[in-house]
């Protein structure tokens, strides 16, 4: 029997029994499905935020005090302003240097209020942070030095409390005191369902009164020379290692920070990839279940194939494409719900979903795959039934 | 001998020399054939008979190369079934023999003419082709107006009338029928024995036939007598009955 023949038999072995062969197919078609649909979902989010932590702006350095570690609680921090202008001489240039002090806060305008993310900073952020303003102007030295109480408006909270009115020129309230509004930033947008829009910026020195604090949460720093980055940021640790013996500093660059996110983002797609093969095992073991009981049900068939002239082969290949054909249609479908499902969680959910290639692919092999090992061995179970008993099968 | 249009009669389609058949059966030999020698000759109508479980079947199955014999010589078609590989016995059912069986065994969910075309699927006959000659096959056994429908929408006659075209489809030596009548009421099964008995003389297929009907053993023209697995009496009937 030649193998194009071979398939149309398989075909219509499927068609005849049409019922169980799509149950059997569900089990591939979710487990290919998941697989598509988490990896769609763990690289999709992987490569948010990738794009989050360079849309920062490039030679980043972040200094904080503690360790930068998964895991590792934030400590209170013991810097201040003196030691921001001694990480400045450290840098060279000043201008290169940001901080922030935040603290959640409600900013009132008339009867209108939110509650969002107060950050004391200096007039250096848009440049560190490389943000851009709609409207207004941002912070200058002067209004830094002199602690005046004027703040630049994230778009959200702009919108929140003036949604009828130019922010610009309005005073709020901020934890109680009065602040001028003198510029509104241009709006980042959402990601992972966090509104990065909702904050205001302060100066740091009004923030400090306000909290009643002499502290500095995070210096940030834009490096001038990339390749000296790290160079830099030893000798800004080594500076303030000075200043506050006893206290351990870090300063981790963008692709540090790229790195253990990426690790950490890289296992929870490893991790959803593996839940879902194991469905897709199990969806496996299953074809192997319905295959075994079809060649049981259809000992009498196998028998009258054999009889009319069938070989064990034509009988066992019949058989392992019917598997492969299950498998591998089951496998189609998921791939096609997989994708769907992730068009549709990207589209209406905040949870970003990239489908890969190499997951469809995957997802399509293994599911192939699983209906050759898991029909093998039902396939060699026909291909060897004595045909006489066979035939007296009830 | 008029029926007979056999027209190499007399030329061995089907040679057992003290052929026998030995199942294991838990440790246990159960020697269901003990040395049978027989020839089955082309054209020939070889009526079978014997006592329930006296060997009939466990013969046919070896006749038709779907068992191997544990003891003696068996040529089926000029080639000694020993030597054979299991796919080479495969094509030896495949050109030289056609099975009917008591039970149909048609294959359910599927159209009478691809249940009569099924045979030419392992012959490497394409699919126009098949249909072709699956069709004229089941005009020959009458039911050229029933090649759409499937088993569960024929009746028993015409499920056996289907089983026989597949059985002939591929033009066979010899035919070998396990009770086809069987299942079916008087009436029917006297068709299809007509039937049987009409393909026989028409086109020379050799027919051996296993029955409990003596009547029917009576129209054939040879009659095999088993007993406790070897034939006990090989008779020479003719169309007047002539007994032994
Ligand atoms: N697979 C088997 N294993 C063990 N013994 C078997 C097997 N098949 C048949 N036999 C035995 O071989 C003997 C002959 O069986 P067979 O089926 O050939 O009889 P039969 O003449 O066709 O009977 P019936 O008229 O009832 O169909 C019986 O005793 C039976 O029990
Ligand atoms: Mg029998």
């Amino acid at each position: 029997m030649r193998l194009a023949e071979a398939w149309r038999v398989a075909a219509d072995a499927l068609r005849a029994n049409r019922m169980r062969s799509l149950l059997t197919m569900l089990g591939v078609i979710i487990g290919v499905a998941s697989v598509v649909l988490l990896v769609a979902i763990g690289t999709g989010t992987k490569q948010t935020v990738e794009q989050q932590v360079e849309g920062l702006g490039s030679n980043l350095l972040l200094v904080v005090p503690g360790r930068l570690d998964v895991g590792s609680a934030p400590a209170v921090s013991p810097l201040t302003l003196q030691d921001v202008e001694a990480v400045g001489r450290v840098v060279g240039d000043p201008a290169r240097v940001a901080v922030t002090v935040a603290s959640g806060a409600t900013v009132r305008a008339g009867n209108r209020q939110d509650f969002t993310t107060v950050q004391g900073v200096l007039e250096t952020t848009p440049t560190v942070f490389a943000r851009e303003l709609a409207r207004g102007r941002y912070l200058t030295r002067s209004d830094v030095d002199t602690g005046r109480r004027v703040a630049v408006l994230g778009d959200s909270v702009a919108r929140v409390l003036f949604p009828d009115r130019e922010a610009v020129g309005q005073q709020i309230n901020v934890a109680g005191v009065r602040f001028r509004v003198i510029g509104v930033f241009t709006p980042l947008g959402q990601s992972l369902g966090v509104d990065r829009d909702d904050e205001v910026h302060i100066p740091v020195t009004a923030a400090q009164r306000l909290y009643g604090t002499q502290r500095v949460d995070a210096i940030a720093v834009k490096a001038p020379d990339r390749d000296r980055i790290d160079d830099l940021g030893q000798r800004i640790v080594a500076e303030l290692n000075g200043r506050h013996p006893g206290t351990e500093f870090s300063a981790v660059t963008q692709e540090q920070i790229l790195g253990v996110l990426g690790d950490i983002l890289g296992i929870l797609t490893g991790v959803l990839a593996a839940i879902a093969g194991i469905s897709l095992l199990v969806g496996g073991v299953g074809v192997s279940n319905i295959m075994l009981v079809s060649v049981r049900e259809r000992t009498r068939e196998i028998g009258l194939r054999k009889a009319v002239g069938a070989r064990p082969r034509d009988i066992g290949v019949q058989f392992l494409l019917e598997a492969v054909l299950l498998t591998s249609i089951g496998g189609l479908t998921g791939m096609a719900l997989g994708v769907g499902g992730a068009l549709l969680v990207a589209a209406v959910s905040p949870i970003p979903a990239a489908v890969t290639w190499w997951s469809l692919a995957l997802a399509f092999g293994v599911s192939a795959a699983v209906g050759i090992v898991f029909g093998v061995v039902p396939a060699q179970r026909a291909g060897r039934l004595d045909p006489v008993v066979a035939l007296r099968a009830e | 001998m008029s029926r007979t249009l056999g027209p190499v009669l007399g030329v061995a389609a089907i040679e057992a020399v003290d052929v026998s058949r030995t199942y294991q059966l838990d440790g246990v030999s159960v020697p269901a054939l003990r040395g049978v020698t027989l020839t089955v000759e082309a054209g020939d109508y070889v009526a079978l008979i014997g006592p329930s479980g006296s060997g009939k079947s466990t013969l046919m199955h070896l006749l038709g190369g779907l068992d191997r014999p544990t003891g003696g010589r068996l040529v089926i078609g000029g080639r000694e079934v020993s030597g054979l590989s299991a796919p080479e016995l495969a094509r030896l059912r495949n050109e030289t023999i056609g099975f009917v069986f008591q039970a149909f065994h048609l294959l359910p969910r599927t159209t009478a003419v691809d249940n009569v075309a099924l045979p030419l699927v392992y012959r490497g006959v394409g699919a126009r082709q098949r249909r072709e000659r699956a069709a004229a096959m089941l005009g020959r056994v009458g039911l050229g107006h029933r090649l759409d429908h499937r088993p569960n929408q024929l009746s028993g006659g015409e499920q056996q009338r289907v089983a026989i075209a597949r059985a002939l489809v591929t033009d066979p030596t010899v035919l070998l029928a396990d009770e086809p009548t069987g299942n079916l009421d008087s009436t029917t099964g006297a068709a299809v024995l007509e039937l049987l008995e009409r393909l026989n003389a028409e086109s020379g297929v050799a027919l051996v036939m296993v029955t409990h009907d003596g009547e029917v053993a009576a129209r054939a023209r040879r009659r095999i007598t088993m007993r406790d697995g070897v034939v006990v009496a090989d008779t020479a009937t003719g169309p007047g009955g002539v007994g032994s």
